[in-house]
C-alpha cells in the first residue's frame, strides 16, 4: 500500500524504524497540549487600546470600521454607510440567530434575505465570530448561521463584530473555538472552514503594485458593536451601561 | 511533468539579460518585495527570535514526520475528507484524473500552486478532455500565454503592463477592441469578470497547501486574491495537493510559522485571507464543497530526509530568498529551467530532479549569503549549494576545463612558496603590461571578466602578502 510505503521511506530516510511507544505517546501529548509559543507583545494591551489597535490595523489594510453602542445601532450604521457608499439597500444577510434582534424595522428601507450569497448579491452582511487586534483580522468560522460565501461573493463585506469578541493574539482565538465549538462530524472543534480575512481582496500581480478588488470583496467594512463596557474609549468608560444585547454579551458557540 | 530547460543556465542567462521587455520588468520589481519585507520585519520586534521558532518547529516535525502524517491522516477522515497517498508525480496525476472523471468534470477551477506546477496537472487534464483554468491574476494570464511562473508568489513577475494589456485584447475577443485600460484596476475588472463566470462553471477545484494540521487534519491556504478561496467553495468537489513536508503539529505551530509567511513573502502582517480547510460540507451548512480530497506527494521528498539536504523540507515558499538574490535579480526565473527558481530552487530543483541535469544551478550563486540572512526558517541556502557544488564535482559532472584549473589552483594553494612565487611573477607581468592605460580592455584566459568590464592593471608594490610583510616590518620598528 502507498501510505506504507511512503511511511516506510520516511522511516529509511530517518534511518530508524517506527518511533518507540514512549516517544509516540510524547508526540500525542503535544498534540493534546498545543503549546504555545513566543507571542509577539504588540497586542498585550488594556482591552481599549487592544481595541483601537484592531481598528487601527483594519483600516492600515484599507478596511473601514464604524462603532455603535449596541446591535439595534446597527441598521442606521448600514444604511448610512451604503448611501454613503452609493451602494443599494439590498443585501444578503447570513442567517445568524443574533441578527434576529435586531430593529431592521427601524430602517424600512433596508431590503435583505437570509441565506447564502451568489454571485449577483452586491452585499453582504457577515457575523463576525472573533477578531484578532495583533493584525486586525476577522476570524469567520463556517457555520450554518455563517456561510463562507458571504465572504466572497459581494463587491462589499460588511461585518458586524462584538468588541468583546476582539482578542489580542490568534492564539486566544484557538483556545475560545477549541472551548466553545462542537462540530458533531467529525467530535472535534473545527467547523469546515475557518476565513481569517484582513482587509479587502487584491492583487499586486501587475508590476507588484497593489489593487483592491481582486476576486474577493472590493470593500470592507466593521460595524464594531460595543458591547465590551472594559474596551470602550477612556474618556467613555464613565457612560452608563449599554441596554442589555439579545443573546447575551458574548458570541454563543457556534 | 514540466520540461527541464536547466542544463542550457547559461545561454537562459545570456537571453534573460539581452532582453528589455524582462530587464524592465526585474527592475520595477526589484525594490518593492525588499522595501516591504523590511518594514514589515522592522515593525515586530520579535520576528528573530519567530525564526527560530520556526526552524524548530520544522526540524521537529521532519524527525517525526511519519507519526505527524499518520495522525494528521486520522483527523482528515474524521472530518469527512479523504487522503490519497501518492509516491510519485505519476501517481499523484493519476489520482486527480479520477477523482475529476468521477465528479464528470469538464471544468476545474485552480488555485495557485507550486506543487501543481511540479505535477504539470494542467497538461495532464488537458490531455484527457478536462479544462483547467488557472484563477490567481498572474497565473491566469500565464496560461494565456502558455508560459510558466516565473517567480513562486508572483508567477508573473516577468512581465509588464503592456503585456497584460496586449494579450487580454488578443485573448478576451468578445469585448470591444476599442475598451481602454488607462488603469492598472481596469485590467483586474476584466480578470475579475472573466474568471467570475469560470468559479461559478467549475465542478472541481483544486488548491495547493501551505500548511496541513496534524492536530485537527486541516489544509491551509494564504491569498490575497480571494481565488483560492472560491476555488475551494464553490465547486461540489475540492482537491488539496500538498508534498508530505507541509504537515505541521498543531494550529499553535502553524500560527508561529504564519507570523512569519507573510512578512517574508509580500512585507504584509498577515495575508488578507488565510483559510483552514477542514473535511467536507456539514450537514446544516448553505455551502462548501461535498468532497474534500487530499492528495499527499511524497514526489522525491522522503529522500532528501537523513541527508544535507534534509534542512531544505523546511521551506515554506516565502519567496524572500530569490528577492533578495542578485542572480535572480538579473536574469529572472525561467532562466533557471524548472519550477523553482532562486537560491531555493538552487538547492531543492537537484534534490527532485538530480544533479545530473541542473549542476548549473547551485553554480549560479555569489554566495553573497543575503537569501540565507532573509529565509524565516533560516535554511543555509549557501552551504547547501555548496554541497551540491561538491557533490557535482565528486562525480565529475564539472566540465573538464574547469576541473583542470581548479586542480592547477589546488596545486599551487598546497604550496605557499610557488604560490606567492607565481603571484608575484604574475603581478609584475601585468602591472607592467598596463602601466600605459591602467586598465586591460581583454586579456586572454580572461575573457569571461573583460566581457563586460575592464580589469585593472596592478599598481606598483606588490602582492597582497609582500605589503603585508612590509608593513608587519614598519610597525614592529
Amino acid at each position: 500500500m502507498t501510505k506504507e510505503a511512503i511511511l516506510g521511506a520516511i522511516r529509511r530516510g530517518l534511518k530508524r524504524g517506527p518511533l518507540p511507544a514512549e516517544q509516540q505517546a510524547m508526540l500525542a501529548g503535544r498534540l493534546a497540549t498545543h503549546p504555545r509559543h513566543l507571542i509577539p507583545a504588540r497586542s498585550r494591551l488594556p482591552r481599549p487600546d487592544q481595541v483601537a489597535l484592531f481598528i487601527r490595523n483594519v483600516e492600515k489594510e484599507f478596511g473601514t470600521v464604524e462603532r455603535v453602542p449596541d446591535l439595534a445601532g446597527v441598521p442606521a450604521a448600514l444604511a448610512e454607510y451604503l448611501a454613503a457608499q452609493n451602494l443599494p439597500s439590498r443585501f444578503v444577510m447570513a442567517p445568524h440567530p443574533e441578527f434576529e434582534g435586531i430593529p431592521w424595522a427601524d430602517r424600512p428601507l433596508l431590503e435583505f434575505e437570509r441565506r447564502r450569497a451568489e454571485a449577483t448579491d452586491q452585499v453582504s452582511l457577515q457575523h463576525g465570530w472573533a477578531a484578532v487586534a495583533e493584525t486586525g483580522t476577522l476570524m469567520l468560522p463556517s457555520a450554518p448561521g455563517r456561510p463562507t460565501t458571504l465572504n466572497l461573493l459581494a463587491e462589499t463585506e460588511v461585518v458586524v463584530l462584538r468588541a468583546s469578541a476582539i482578542v489580542g493574539a490568534y492564539e486566544e482565538a484557538w483556545d475560545r473555538l477549541r472551548a466553545e465549538n462542537q462540530d458533531a462530524r467529525s467530535g472535534g472543534f473545527m467547523p469546515r472552514n475557518i476565513m481569517f480575512v484582513t482587509g479587502p481582496s487584491r492583487s499586486a500581480d501587475i508590476e507588484q503594485t497593489l489593487e483592491l478588488g481582486a476576486h474577493g470583496p472590493r470593500r470592507l467594512h466593521v460595524i464594531l458593536v460595543d458591547d465590551d463596557l472594559a474596551a470602550l474609549p477612556m474618556g467613555d468608560a464613565v457612560a452608563p451601561p449599554p441596554v442589555a444585547l439579545p443573546g447575551g454579551p458574548a458570541a454563543p458557540g457556534d | 511533468m514540466v520540461a527541464i530547460t536547466s542544463p542550457a543556465f547559461k545561454e537562459n542567462a545570456a537571453r534573460a539579460l539581452a532582453d528589455p521587455g524582462l530587464q524592465k520588468a526585474l527592475g520595477t520589481a526589484k525594490g518593492a518585495f525588499l522595501q516591504r519585507r523590511a518594514q514589515a520585519v522592522a515593525n515586530l520586534p520579535e520576528f528573530e527570535r519567530l525564526r527560530e521558532i520556526g526552524r524548530d518547529i520544522k526540524n521537529h516535525t521532519l524527525a517525526n514526520l511519519d507519526f505527524y502524517l499518520d495522525a494528521y491522516e486520522a483527523k482528515v477522515l474524521a472530518a469527512g475528507g479523504m487522503v490519497h497517498w501518492c509516491s510519485t508525480p505519476d501517481d499523484a496525476r493519476a489520482v486527480v484524473l479520477e477523482i475529476c472523471r468521477k465528479a464528470g468534470a469538464k471544468t476545474v477551477t485552480k488555485g495557485k500552486s507550486m506543487i501543481s506546477e511540479e505535477l504539470g496537472i494542467n497538461a495532464h487534464l488537458e490531455a484527457n478532455g478536462i479544462r483547467p483554468v488557472e484563477t490567481d491574476l498572474g497565473e491566469y494570464i500565464l496560461q494565456l500565454r502558455q508560459e510558466h511562473p516565473s517567480h513562486i508568489i508572483a508567477p508573473a513577475f516577468h512581465l509588464n503592463r503592456e503585456d497584460w494589456e496586449a494579450d487580454f485584447r488578443r485573448l478576451h475577443t468578445d469585448l470591444p477592441a476599442d475598451r481602454v485600460f488607462a488603469e492598472r484596476r481596469d485590467i483586474l475588472a476584466e480578470a475579475r469578470t472573466k474568471l467570475r463566470e469560470k468559479f461559478l462553471q467549475a465542478d472541481v477545484g483544486i488548491t495547493g497547501a501551505n500548511f496541513l494540521i496534524a492536530e485537527t487534519g486541516s489544509s491551509v491556504i494564504v491569498t490575497n486574491e480571494g481565488n483560492g478561496d472560491l476555488t475551494q467553495t464553490l465547486p461540489r468537489v475540492h482537491i488539496a495537493l500538498a508534498s508530505i513536508e507541509k504537515v505541521v503539529p498543531t494550529l499553535e505551530d502553524a500560527t508561529s510559522l504564519l507570523r512569519l509567511l507573510a512578512r517574508s513573502a509580500t512585507g504584509q502582517d498577515f495575508s488578507v485571507y488565510t483559510t483552514f480547510s477542514t473535511g467536507a460540507r456539514r450537514e446544516a451548512d448553505l455551502d462548501g464543497p461535498e468532497e474534500y480530497h487530499v492528495v499527499l506527494i511524497d514526489g522525491g521528498r522522503s529522500n532528501m530526509l537523513g541527508t544535507d539536504f534534509q534542512e531544505m523540507l523546511r521551506c515554506i515558499r516565502c519567496a524572500a530568498c530569490m528577492n533578495h538574490c542578485p542572480v535572480y535579480g538579473a536574469v529572472g526565473g525561467h532562466a533557471y529551467g524548472w519550477v523553482y527558481p532562486g537560491p531555493m530552487g538552487s538547492v531543492l530543483t537537484p534534490s527532485l530532479v538530480g544533479i545530473d541535469k541542473t549542476g548549473l544551478l547551485p553554480n549560479a550563486s555569489t554566495f553573497c549569503g543575503r537569501c540565507e540572512s532573509v529565509c524565516p526558517v533560516k535554511i543555509p541556502l549557501p552551504k547547501l549549494m555548496r554541497h551540491w557544488r561538491e557533490r557535482e564535482f565528486e562525480r565529475h559532472l564539472t566540465p573538464t576545463a574547469q576541473r583542470s584549473n581548479l586542480n592547477l589552483w589546488a596545486w599551487f594553494a598546497r604550496r605557499p612558496n610557488a604560490y606567492r612565487w607565481a603571484t608575484r611573477a604574475a603581478i609584475g607581468a601585468l602591472g607592467l603590461l598596463g602601466r600605459g592605460k591602467g586598465a586591460f580592455r581583454s586579456l586572454p584566459l580572461a575573457g569571461g571578466w573583460t566581457e563586460g568590464r575592464d580589469l585593472p592593471a596592478p599598481e606598483p608594490g606588490g602582492t597582497f602578502m609582500a605589503r603585508y610583510a612590509r608593513q608587519q616590518r614598519g610597525a614592529r620598528r
